[in-house]
């Protein structure tokens, strides 16, 4: 009990908070662990923004509590607070040079003045900003404002880290290089963080946990690979990745889909549950074969309706032809194995779709 | 190439020529007649040259501005006229700042209704606007009226014809130009900075004074001289609200002008008063330039 306490960094209790009587965020429960990355993924308007702004100090929540390190911060104005922020504008003070930008924290904390320029230069190498720290920020190029901004929400060894859309200023090449040195910088560090993103490829690629957020609500919490192998409501499943859906029932323990034309079987990994649910299967876990002949259990026949060659897969769209799904449309990722494909896939060509059972998700329908 | 060269060419001229009209050739005129002697005549000043026997002759002379030098009405006027411009400067700036934040800072619907409310006066007349602080602030006024109404004070107080009531005037008159531009630098400001901040760990007054006041500073450089230049020759206001010892350069100068008719001492007030304003117009564009550098 006690050594929980210690591993947990940042404390959501029941958090709300209503703009206008509108609830932005509705009642959040979340622990986030010392040291770890973990990302609020949502799409815009789900309230993970506000979220971060009520631990930065910005937002004060309707209801509910905060606590960072065990201590409630919920009457502490942001200026008192352990947090420090790395803002999506960056925010760096145009006004100032790089190294007074990463000073104008420290100078808060009247630290002695030796001890702030060795502090400065400690982050700035952590970065390897070194060599611009007489540079105004507007001299700078994106990425290296980025680094700036890193190495001054750093500066003052926080608690707890705050990125609000990491990469939404820059471009998506410098993006994917960004990503992986800012998770490693942030992991050589040590300090908790909490980011923001829509896109969930940053959110998989930097975070140790990630956290769905919809209207609100946090819909699933779990590391990157729990969330897409095991996605827990439809939504989740539609954020992360593609996916194929498929209406079905189950009752007393059998499962009935009635959109795929053979029997269906899930594997152990699903647990059994009563009532209407989705079968949901990924893309690239369904083996695309030409020819007609259906087995008995997790298989399906259709045409070939589209392809899209990617490069390191192809996307192709198989349209039912048999059973009630009839005219549904699938979506199957063929890996390019070898450079000159044994196998290709012509428009309309019949082909039979079948995946293993531990492919298989059962995932419960929110609504009937 | 040829066709860009005069393009920019027709461009910039213009300005060139609108300067040469409306402000070279008068000041042109002002300095030929600050160097005449007055005279009762049509127009009542001497030419400074004259044309004989195939000879140019130099008539004018520097006697004006030593007579400027001589007399020390004239240095505590324009002495005068610098302090009054100078403080109501500061008083607007200190009246100004604050509004032009709150405004900044507000929701839609009420900012622009708070800019109009600060624009609207400048609607009706200067000289109107002025006149009714006359009425506002004499002896038998409505501000007597109200103190002793609400029994503030047994007499009423003596508030017009007062350098008092001249800084009532500049600062209300000249607010607006104050306001606008610190207003327009303060909407630029990114609130996100104001933000991070905080999150560095400055209270508020020290974001006030290390990030929001350095970012709005031209805003406030700016509203200075929008109010300092014209308020260092004002003539309306001192004439009527101030007492008949209250010396300005704008008074003495108008009575130079049109009392004592005496043009060339006249002329060479307005140019000595245009040399003060020049120094400080020179150090504005001297940050406009540095703060340009920096953004390069």
């Amino acid at each position: 009990m006690n050594d929980a306490k210690v591993h947990c960094a940042v404390e959501v209790v029941n958090v709300s908070k209503y703009f206008d009587d509108v609830a932005a965020v509705d009642q959040v429960n979340l622990k986030i662990n010392k040291g770890e990355i973990f990302a609020l993924l949502g799409g815009s308007g789900c309230g993970k923004t506000t979220l971060l702004r009520m631990l930065a100090g910005f937002e004060k929540p309707s209801l509910g509590d905060i606590k960072i390190n065990g201590v409630s911060v919920l009457n502490s104005p942001p200026y008192q607070r352990p947090v420090n922020m790395m803002f999506q504008s960056y925010a760096l003070f145009p006004h100032m040079t790089v190294e007074q930008n990463i000073a104008f924290g420290l100078k808060q904390d009247k630290l002695p003045a030796a001890q702030i320029v060795a502090r400065v230069t400690e982050v700035l190498g952590l970065v390897q900003m070194e060599k611009f720290r007489s540079r105004k920020p507007a001299q700078l190029s994106g990425g290296q404002q980025q680094r700036v901004a890193l190495a001054r929400s750093l500066a003052k060894k926080p608690a707890l880290l705050l990125l609000d859309e990491p990469m939404g200023a820059l471009d998506k090449k410098l993006r994917m290089q960004m990503q992986l040195e800012l998770a490693n910088i942030i992991e050589s560090v040590g300090v908790t963080c909490v980011m923001v993103t829509h896109d969930q490829e940053e959110a998989m690629t930097m975070a140790d946990r990630i956290a769905i957020m919809d209207q609100g609500r946090i819909m699933q919490v779990g590391q990157p690979r729990e969330i897409y192998e095991f996605p827990n409501s439809k939504l989740t499943a539609e954020f992360i990745g593609s996916i194929n859906l498929f209406k079905a029932v189950v009752s007393g323990g059998e499962l009935t889909c009635d959109e795929l034309p053979g029997q269906v079987v899930a594997g152990e990994a699903n647990a059994a549950f009563d009532g209407p649910c989705y079968v949901a299967l990924r893309p690239e876990k369904i083996r695309l074969e030409a020819g007609r002949n259906l087995d008995a259990k997790n298989c399906a026949a259709g045409k070939v309706n589209d392809i899209a060659y990617l490069g390191s897969h192809n996307v192709i769209h198989v349209r039912l032809d048999v059973g009630a799904g009839q005219g549904k449309v699938v979506q199957v990722h063929v890996s390019n194995f070898a450079r000159h494909a044994t196998q290709t896939f012509d428009f309309e060509q019949s082909v039979v779709l079948s995946w293993d059972q531990d492919a298989v998700v059962l995932i419960k329908a929110d609504q009937p | 190439m040829k066709g860009v060269f005069a393009h920019k060419f027709w461009v910039i001229v213009w300005p060139y020529i609108w300067m040469l009209v409306f402000f070279a050739l008068p000041f042109g005129f002002i300095l030929k007649i600050s160097l005449a002697e007055s005279m009762i005549a049509m127009p009542p000043y001497s030419d400074i040259w004259s044309w004989s026997d195939g000879r140019l002759t130099w008539l004018g002379s520097l006697d004006n501005y030593r007579f400027l030098l001589e007399d020390d009405l004239y240095y505590l006027a324009y002495f005068n006229s610098l302090r009054l411009a100078a403080v109501s400067t500061v008083l607007c700036l200190f009246i100004a700042y604050p509004m032009a934040y709150g405004i900044s800072r507000m929701e839609e619907p009420y900012r622009s209704l708070f800019l109009l409310l600060v624009i609207l006066p400048s609607w009706t007349s200067f000289l109107i606007r002025i006149y009714a602080w006359i009425g506002l602030l004499k002896t038998n006024g409505l501000v007597n009226h109200f103190f002793m109404s609400v029994g503030l004070v047994d007499e009423p107080l003596t508030m017009l014809h007062s350098d008092f009531a001249i800084y009532l005037g500049i600062v209300y008159g000249y607010l607006p130009f104050m306001i606008l531009p610190i207003y327009a630098n303060l909407m630029k400001l990114d609130h996100s900075l104001i933000e991070a901040g905080y999150d560095l760990g400055a209270r508020p007054w020290k974001v006030f004074l290390t990030i929001i006041l350095p970012l709005s500073m031209s805003g406030v450089v700016a509203g200075c001289f929008l109010v300092f230049i014209p308020a260092v020759g004002e003539f309306i206001i001192p004439e009527l609200l101030g007492g008949p010892d209250t010396l300005m350069i704008g008074k003495v100068l108008w009575q130079e002008f049109f009392v004592n008719r005496d043009w060339p001492v006249a002329s060479a007030i307005a140019v000595v008063m245009l040399t003060f304003l020049i120094v400080p117009i020179y150090f504005y564009r001297r940050l406009e330039m540095k703060q340009l550098g920096v953004g390069e």
